[in-house]
C-alpha cells in the first residue's frame, strides 16, 4: 500500500501538510463562492424586511431544524473518525463515517421533503412562483433565494457525501494511518465546511 | 550600453556535455506523452500554445472591428454583428487570453524552476487546469458562436437575461473557466508556501514569485463571486430565476456591483504577473540588485489588496450615493500610490545601470510607459466628476487598452523573450526582436492615442456607426491597429523559426542572476541535477560569480 513520495516534497508530513493547506485555500474559495448569495439575501433583506419575515414565517421549522441536527451530528462523527484514526482503531473509524454518511443521507431526504411540500404550496423561484399566500415582490426573492441557496448547499452535501463515501472506503481498506491521513483530515474539512454553510443558512432562512 | 554576455554562457560548458539531450523535451516526444504529463514545464508550454491561440484570434476580432470603424457608415457589418463582434473580442482577450496569460504560462513554466522545486505541490490538478481550460475555452466559443452573444464581455443585466440571443453557453464555458483559474491559484499558492528548497526564505524568492502569488490569492478570493454572479445570469436567461429582474424585485445594480467586485480584481490578475515580469527583467538587463526588494513585495501585496476594494468605480453613473462613489475614487487612486512606488523602483533600478538593449528591454521600456500613462488617466478617470463625462466612451476603451491590455501584452511578450531560450534552449534573432518590439510599442501607441482623443470629443464605446468629424482618429487608430497585426506576425514567425533552427542557446544567455537560470535551459525532467543551494539573493549582481550556471 506504501505510495511513493512526489518528486516536490521533501516528506510525508510536508505533502500532508501541502493537502492540508491546500483544501484551506480551497475552502477560501467555497466562501466566496457562498458569499455572492449571502450578500444578496442581505441586499433584498434591506429591502424587504417585512416580506422576508412573513415568508421566512412559511418555512418548515421542524425539519429545518432537525436537519441541523442531523448535519451537525454528522459532522461530530467525521472528527471522531479522525480521533480513532489517530488511536489506530480503523475499523471504528470506519463505523463512524459510515454513520456520518448515513445522517448525511438523511439531511438530504429531509431536504427533499422539504422541497416537496413547498412546491406544492407554490413557494417556487423566479417564474414558477405560484403561492396563494404571499403576493409581494420581496416574498418571491426571500423564495427564490433559498432555492439558490439550499439548493447550492444540498448540491455541496452530495458531494461532500460521496467523498465521505470515498473515505469510509479507504478507511475499510485500512489505508488510513496516524502518519497517513491527510486524505481524512482534507475529507473532512470539507464535510465541515458543509456542515458550517448550513448552521449560517438555518438561523437566516427559517428564523428570521 | 551594455553589449550582451555574447557568449557568457558558453564559457560554461553545460552540465554532462550536451544539456538538450537530457531535458524535459526529450522524456517522450509522442502527442500522448504531452497529453498525459505531469511536469508543470510541459504544461506551461501547451498553455503557451493555447493562449497564443486565443490571442491571435482575439486580435483578428479586433482588426474586423477595426476594419469596421474605417468608415463612419455601416459598410462591412449590421450593427448585431458588430455587437456579436465585439463580445467575441472582449470575451476572447479577457478570459482566454490575459486572465491565464502570464501565470500558467510563464507562472507554471518558472514557479518551481525559481522556488528549487521538483515541480509545483499538485501536479495532476496542475494538468486538470489545463484540460479545463481547454474545456472551458471550447464551450465558450462554441457558445459565442452558436448563440451570437451580443451582451459585450460584461453581461449587464437586465439586457443578459432579456436578450432575444443565447447567452447561456457562453456562461456556462466561463464557469469552466474559473475553476482552472482557481486551481491554479491553489496551486501556486501552495507551492509558494510549501516546496521552495532549502535557504530560500521568504525574503529572498524571486519578485516574479510575489507577483504570481499575490495573483494567486486575487484568483482564489474574486474568481468565486464571478462564477456564482454567472451562474445566476445564466438561470435568469436559461430558467428565469429573476434574481435582478426589477420587475419581480430585483436590482440589476446588485449584479454590476457582484460583477465587477470580481472584474475589477481581474484587471490586477492581468496586470500584477507583468509587474512581476519587468521585476525580473530590469535587474537582469540593467545588471543590477533591485533597488528595493521590499517595495516591490509590500506594493504587490498591497495592490492585491486594495484591488478588492475599488470596484465601486465603474459604476458613478449607476445610481451610486456621491459618498460611495467618492469613497471608491479614492481607494482607486491608491492603486496608483502602489504603482508608483514600482515605477519609481524600477527606474531607481535602471538608473547607472549596466543595460543591454534587447528586444525583451524595449518591451520593458514599452511597459513602463503604457503603465504610466494608462494608469494616470486611470486616476482621472477615478475622480468622478471627470469621470462622467468619460463615462462609456473612447476615453475608457483607450484607457483600459494601455493599462490592462497594453502593459500586459507587454510584459507578455517581454517574458516570452526572454524566457523563450529558457524554455526551448534556442535564441531568436536578436535585431529582429528589437524591431518587432520597437513596433509594437508605437503601433499600440498608434492605435489608442486616437481613442482617447475620440473619447474626450464625445465619441462612446460599442457603436460602429459614428459622425464624420471622428473618422480621421478612427482611420488613425486603424492604421496603428494595423501595424500592431504586422508587428505580431513578424514575431510569430521567427519564433516558429527559431524553435527550430534558432542558435542553440547555452545555460544563461542573458548572464541573469534569476534563479530558474541556476538550471540548464531547457532544464532537465525534475528541474535540477542537483538542488541548488541559494546562497547568495536573487538578481545579486555584487558578489562576482556567485553560484553562476550550476
Amino acid at each position: 500500500m506504501e505510495r511513493e513520495l512526489a518528486p516536490q516534497f521533501a516528506s510525508v508530513e510536508q505533502e500532508a501538510r501541502a493537502w492540508q493547506f491546500g483544501m484551506w485555500v480551497f475552502l477560501s474559495t467555497e466562501v466566496l463562492f457562498f458569499g455572492g448569495l449571502f450578500i444578496a439575501y442581505g441586499v433584498y433583506r434591506f429591502a424587504y424586511p417585512q416580506d422576508f419575515h412573513l415568508a421566512s414565517s412559511h418555512m418548515n421549522v421542524w425539519l429545518g431544524t432537525a436537519n441541523t441536527l442531523v448535519l451537525l451530528t454528522s459532522s461530530l462523527f467525521v472528527a471522531l473518525a479522525l480521533h480513532l484514526v489517530r488511536h489506530e482503531r480503523s475499523m471504528w473509524a470506519t463505523l463512524a463515517l459510515v454513520l456520518a454518511l448515513l445522517l448525511g443521507v438523511v439531511f438530504m431526504v429531509f431536504k427533499g421533503l422539504e422541497y416537496a411540500e413547498h412546491a406544492r404550496e407554490g413557494l417556487l423561484p423566479g417564474v414558477y412562483f405560484a403561492s396563494h399566500k404571499l403576493h409581494s415582490v420581496g416574498a418571491l426573492q426571500f423564495v427564490t433565494l433559498y432555492w439558490l441557496m439550499t439548493g447550492l448547499h444540498a448540491l455541496h452535501v452530495t458531494i461532500g457525501l460521496f467523498v465521505l463515501a470515498w473515505t469510509a472506503f479507504q478507511a475499510a481498506s485500512g489505508f488510513y494511518s496516524p502518519r497517513r491521513m491527510a486524505g481524512l483530515e482534507i475529507g473532512g474539512m470539507y464535510w465541515h465546511f458543509v456542515d458550517v454553510i448550513w448552521v449560517f443558512l438555518y438561523p437566516l432562512l427559517y428564523l428570521v | 550600453m551594455r553589449q550582451l554576455p555574447a557568449d557568457e554562457a558558453s564559457h560554461q560548458p553545460p552540465r554532462d556535455g550536451v544539456a538538450p539531450a537530457h531535458s524535459y523535451l526529450d522524456h517522450g516526444t509522442t502527442v500522448w506523452s504531452w497529453l498525459t504529463t505531469k511536469d508543470h514545464k510541459r504544461i506551461g508550454v501547451m498553455f503557451l500554445g493555447s493562449v497564443l491561440l486565443m490571442f491571435f484570434m482575439g486580435g483578428v476580432f479586433a482588426l474586423l472591428l477595426r476594419l469596421e470603424l474605417l468608415q463612419p457608415q455601416p459598410s462591412f457589418f449590421d450593427g448585431l454583428t458588430y455587437n456579436r463582434l465585439f463580445t467575441l473580442h472582449g470575451v476572447t482577450m479577457v478570459w482566454l487570453f490575459l486572465i491565464p496569460s502570464i501565470p500558467t504560462t510563464f507562472g507554471n513554466f518558472c514557479l518551481p524552476l525559481m522556488l528549487g522545486a521538483k515541480d509545483l505541490a499538485f501536479p495532476r490538478l496542475n494538468l486538470a487546469s489545463l484540460y479545463l481550460y481547454w474545456f472551458g475555452a471550447l464551450v465558450t466559443l462554441f457558445g459565442m458562436f452558436q448563440g451570437g452573444t451580443d451582451t459585450g464581455w460584461t453581461f449587464y443585466t437586465p439586457y443578459s437575461t432579456t436578450s432575444s440571443v443565447e447567452v447561456l453557453p457562453v456562461l456556462v464555458g466561463i464557469f469552466i473557466l474559473g475553476f482552472s483559474t482557481i486551481l491554479t491559484g491553489v496551486n501556486f499558492i501552495v507551492s509558494t508556501h510549501l516546496t521552495r528548497a532549502k535557504g530560500l526564505t521568504w525574503r529572498r524568492i524571486p519578485l516574479f514569485v510575489w507577483t504570481i502569488y499575490g495573483t494567486s490569492i486575487i484568483q482564489v478570493l474574486a474568481t468565486p463571486v464571478l462564477a456564482i454572479t454567472l451562474a445566476l445570469v445564466g438561470l435568469d436567461a436559461g430558467f428565469g430565476i429573476g434574481l435582478f429582474d426589477p420587475q419581480r424585485g430585483g436590482d440589476p445594480v446588485l449584479y454590476q456591483h457582484l460583477f465587477w467586485f470580481y472584474s475589477h480584481p481581474a484587471v490586477y490578475i492581468m496586470i500584477l504577473p507583468g509587474m512581476g515580469v519587468v521585476s525580473e527583467l530590469v535587474c537582469a538587463f540593467a545588471r543590477k540588485n533591485i533597488s528595493s526588494y521590499a517595495a516591490i513585495v509590500i506594493s504587490t501585496l498591497g495592490i492585491a489588496f486594495v484591488g478588492f476594494f475599488t470596484w465601486g468605480h465603474h459604476m458613478f453613473v449607476a445610481g451610486q450615493s456621491v459618498f460611495d462613489a467618492g469613497a471608491f475614487g479614492v481607494l482607486s487612486m491608491l492603486v496608483a500610490i502602489f504603482t508608483a512606488v514600482k515605477i519609481l523602483t524600477w527606474t531607481t533600478t535602471l538608473y547607472r545601470g549596466s543595460i543591454a538593449i534587447t528586444a525583451p528591454f524595449v518591451y520593458v521600456a514599452g511597459f513602463i510607459f503604457l503603465l504610466f500613462f494608462g494608469g494616470m488617466s486611470g486616476v482621472a478617470l477615478a475622480t468622478t466628476s471627470i469621470d462622467i463625462h468619460w463615462h462609456d466612451t473612447y476615453f475608457v476603451v483607450a484607457h483600459f487598452h494601455f493599462i490592462m491590455v497594453g502593459a500586459s501584452l507587454m510584459a507578455f511578450f517581454g517574458a516570452l523573450h526572454y524566457w523563450f531560450p529558457k524554455m526551448f534552449g534556442r535564441r531568436y534573432p536578436e535585431g529582429l526582436g528589437i524591431g518587432a518590439a520597437v513596433l509594437i510599442v508605437f503601433g499600440f501607441i498608434a492605435t489608442f492615442l486616437p481613442q482617447f482623443l475620440l473619447g474626450n470629443a464625445g465619441m462612446p464605446r460599442r457603436y460602429f456607426t459614428y459622425p464624420e468629424q471622428y473618422q480621421p482618429l478612427h482611420v488613425t487608430s486603424t492604421a496603428g491597429a494595423s501595424l500592431l497585426g504586422f508587428g505580431f506576425l513578424i514575431i510569430a514567425l521567427y519564433l516558429a523559426w527559431s524553435l527550430r533552427w534558432g542558435k542553440v542557446s547555452g545555460a544563461n544567455p542573458w548572464g541573469s542572476r534569476g534563479y530558474e537560470w541556476l538550471t540548464p535551459s531547457p532544464p532537465p525532467l525534475h528541474n535540477f541535477h542537483e538542488v541548488p543551494t541559494f546562497e547568495r539573493d536573487v538578481h545579486d549582481y555584487t558578489v562576482p560569480e556567485a553560484g553562476h550556471g550550476a
